[in-house]
């Protein structure tokens, strides 16, 4: 094989890099290129016609800017999550770490019918929040709430290893030279972290604007309000009209490829800074 | 970008010496926050799921799960995960074993498709089916005059559970297979092995755990997928709803104790995942203290 670098004496290359591809192709790249092929069939002026109708710019904005300050919201409360669950000990610690995974492994239809129930006005939660004048449910606080909810584990899972892998004796070092507390932690582990911080926040970001299951059953879904690109989609296939839900899909699939990058960026200025050592 | 987390090696705890400790206050605000957060935006979603499926008694629960829909329901998630889940397996098997045993160009290009379907929004990932195999699609037509119906079918509810349930098990075993090497399996070959027996009796007792790890986490994705399979499957009661998409109908009827009920089952399957989860990562970490210990003797 002219691809094959360096002898290896195990068998099965041929096999298995064959086999990979061709299931990659069949299930991953094929599928995908549909959405690419349909939406240059269907002509600029369609597409743009599609893209850029008012109802679903009003879904942009809400997807990206809810997505973004719940990731941004994530930062700050992962952070503090994987904080308190490398450096403290407390009772139910085991039960807090093994339960930040929730998100990912509650199938987000359920996920989004249990928000819904407990912040909509006579649910637990909110019917405690209403006299505050404070409405969650089905409008874009709603939106935020579930991106917050399934994007807590991306940060906390990505912080908490290089959190634990932060040197005690840098910290000591810090702390012998004069600094307080807060100062060693703005300007040493804070620093420190920070990659894993941004790769967090950029997975969450990902995962929120494409999320469906969790949001739809919270968000109220009132066009122009509280409508997220993903049910833009699923409205426009609903009326048949695949070219306008193929538009709107090329949209969101650039955008995640560009975050696809990003991610990889970070991974690898991660991987950098952590294996040199801190 | 993943929706799983690799193992994470070592304990993930250290001890404080007086200079590197923060003031008491600052530590009982931060587990308070943790706490407070916990229980709002973790604990209570996952009680109120039980509260709701018993709020009618056990009659109305039991009712509901075995009414001739909901087993309908729960008979297709099972098909669909015992098809999806050992397609991936072998692909996953397959994947790592060439990135991580062998050296070619575009590896890190082929890593970063594998975990494309993660970085696509499941809705978009059911719409893809459409288009292929949609009334206009590519090959909608061929499926159409053969009478193979796939979308609004269950192949298209499989298609796109494996579509989303991809990357699971490659994106574990490949880090695992990379850091742990080829030399045992080159000592094998050498011994005389063949290729079969170097992956059963060498590769496979090394990367059970991290195997089983990917398997769980495929397994309740696509038992648990609501997106994508909502866009293929038409919502055909007792023909093509699984059970995410079931209890979707049941609440948007305001049937809130059958919608719980079911919604029940799939919340002990997230709890069951966790659980089998930390099992797994105590027993890999387990491993690799041996194995450093092992080293650290030799």
């Amino acid at each position: 094989m002219a691809i094959r670098k360096r002898f290896s004496p195990l068998p099965g290359f041929g096999l298995s890099l064959g086999y990979t591809i061709f299931y990659l192709s069949v299930i991953v790249l094929i599928p995908l290129s549909a959405v690419g092929a349909k939406t240059i069939g269907m002509g600029w002026e369609a597409f743009w016609a599609a893209a850029s109708n008012p109802r679903v710019v009003a879904s942009y904005e809400l997807s990206f800017g809810a997505s973004l300050l719940a990731a941004a919201i994530n930062v700050v409360f992962g952070l503090i999550f994987a904080w308190v669950l490398v450096r403290y000990r407390f009772p139910g610690k085991g039960l807090v770490d093994a339960l930040v995974d929730l998100p990912f492994a509650l199938p987000t239809a359920v996920a989004g019918i249990a928000l819904a129930t407990i912040y909509a006005e006579n649910g637990p939660i909110g019917s405690l929040l209403k006299p505050h004048g404070i409405e969650v449910a089905y409008n874009p606080n709603g939106v935020l709430l579930a991106l917050v909810f399934i994007g807590l584990p991306f940060v906390v899972r990505t912080v908490q290893p290089v959190l634990a892998d932060l040197e005690k004796e840098v910290e000591e070092a810090a702390a012998g030279l004069g600094a307080s507390r807060w100062q060693t932690f703005v300007k040493v582990i804070l620093p420190h972290v920070t990659p894993a911080l941004l790769t967090g926040f950029a997975m969450a970001f990902a995962r929120a604007v494409g999320e469906y299951g969790s949001v739809i059953f919270i968000a109220g879904n009132v066009p122009m309000v509280s409508e997220i690109t993903p049910l833009m989609i699923i409205t426009k296939l609903e009326q048949y009209d695949y070219a306008g839900a193929t538009a709107v899909a090329s949209v969101m699939l650039i955008f995640s490829f560009i975050l696809l990058l990003v991610i990889n960026a970070l991974q690898g200025w991660m991987q950098n800074r952590y294996s040199k050592g801190a | 970008m993943s929706a799983t987390i690799a193992l994470q090696p070592g304990a993930l705890e250290r001890h404080e010496t007086p200079t590197t400790r923060e003031p008491a206050w600052v530590k009982v605000l931060l587990i308070g926050i943790a706490l407070t957060f916990f229980t709002v935006f973790l604990l209570f979603p996952l009680f109120a799921v039980f509260i709701e499926a018993f709020r009618k008694g056990w009659g109305t629960y039991l009712a509901a799960l075995s009414s001739q829909d909901a087993l309908a329901a729960i008979r297709l998630t099972l098909l669909t995960a015992a098809i999806a889940v050992p397609l991936n397996l072998v692909f996953g098997v397959a994947a790592a074993w060439s990135i991580a045993k062998f050296e070619f160009p575009g590896k890190r290009l082929l890593i970063t498709l594998i975990d494309l379907p993660f970085s696509v929004s499941p809705v978009i990932s059911g719409l893809i089916y459409v288009l292929l195999f949609g009334a206009q699609g590519w090959f909608g037509e061929w499926f159409a005059a053969h009478d193979i119906k796939i979308l609004f079918a269950v192949p298209g509810i499989v298609l796109a559970t494996v579509f989303v349930t991809f990357p699971f098990v490659a994106r574990e075993l490949i880090p695992l297979m990379e850091a742990q090497g080829s030399e045992e399996e080159e000592a094998a070959v050498v011994l005389g092995a063949s290729g079969w027996q170097v992956f059963w009796h060498t590769t496979l007792p090394n990367i059970k755990w991290g195997l089983l790890y990917g398997v769980i986490l495929c397994n309740a994705r696509a038992m648990g997928e609501f997106g994508a399979v909502s866009v293929v499957s038409g919502h055909i009661r007792g023909m093509t709803n699984t059970m995410p998409l079931h209890v979707e109908i049941l609440y948007n009827e305001y049937n809130y104790a059958a919608a719980f009920a079911v919604a029940s089952l799939l919340a002990l399957l997230a709890i069951v995942t966790l659980g089998l989860k930390t099992l797994v990562e105590r027993q890999t970490r387990k491993q690799q203290t041996e194995s450093l210990a092992l080293e650290n003797a030799s």
